[in-house]
């Protein structure tokens, strides 16, 4: 799939950038606002397909490396799974919160009461969100750009 | 849950369909991926009145991003007319 005209590549690259920021900071404030993992990862995946769509799938294909994609979706899974371990090692249960509440990385406690959202909040919940995002972001995009990439090959249309 | 609240859910319901209805009667397969999309963000809206905002992030983002860029990918790569 070749490139579009100049007109959506301007817009693309004008909006690429806000759909990047949007989809990290729905992925980042996932244990606070609406949205985790999978849908920041499905907006940033939508950016990403906007490149392809508008710069070509050979475009694409050239500044990336498939295979590190592969790499990037099998570092999600493993990382969730073992977040969730840790917890069997660091508290009792699979799953367990070993971070809520121990004032390392996100584990302050929240105030009570009607004050404003703590970023620093959540335990792993943050951690599992990370990992989920970035499983999603590789494996939706592996999908837009092998589709692109293998709807433009007219060499196995027998 | 007021009187404009059901309102504003039976018009998105009827654009819904009325978006949906559009999808299905065009003959131009480009046109009818851009309604579907419009469906799919109509749908989103209508998750967001129901005040499931999680839901409605992830079907504005997969029905009417991805799931259109896939479709028109496929519509490239073949014909953008169907056939009677």
């Amino acid at each position: 799939m070749s490139g579009m005209s100049k007109i959506v590549k301007t817009s693309v690259n004008i909006l690429f950038p806000l759909t990047m920021i949007f989809g990290l900071y729905v992925i980042a404030h996932g244990h606070l606002t609406p949205g985790g993992g999978f849908q920041g990862g499905a907006i940033v995946a939508s950016g990403c397909a906007m490149i392809v769509v508008a710069y070509g799938s050979k475009w694409v294909f050239k500044q990336i490396n498939e295979k590190r994609l592969s790499t990037f979706e099998s570092i999600g899974g493993v990382g969730f799974i073992t977040v969730a371990l840790l917890g069997l090692v660091f508290s009792t249960v699979f799953f367990g919160n070993f971070l809520a509440g121990s004032n390392l990385l996100f584990g302050t406690t929240p105030a009570t009461g009607s004050t404003g959202a703590d970023f620093n909040t959540g335990g792993v919940l943050p951690l599992m969100n990370f990992a989920v995002g970035v499983k999603v972001i590789a494996g939706l995009f592996v999908i837009v750009l092998v589709m692109a990439y293998a709807s433009s090959v007219k060499e196995w249309d027998t | 849950m007021g009187m404009e609240f059901l309102i504003a859910n039976i018009i998105v319901l009827i654009l819904t369909v009325v978006a949906s209805l559009v999808a299905v009667l065009l003959r131009d397969l480009l046109a009818a991926a851009v309604a579907m999309a419009a469906m799919s963000l109509l749908l989103s809206l209508e998750f967001f009145i129901l005040q499931a905002p999680d839901v409605a992030i992830a079907e504005a983002g997969v029905g009417a991003c991805l799931s259109t860029a896939i479709v028109i990918i496929a519509i490239k790569g073949t014909k953008r007319t169907e056939d009677e």
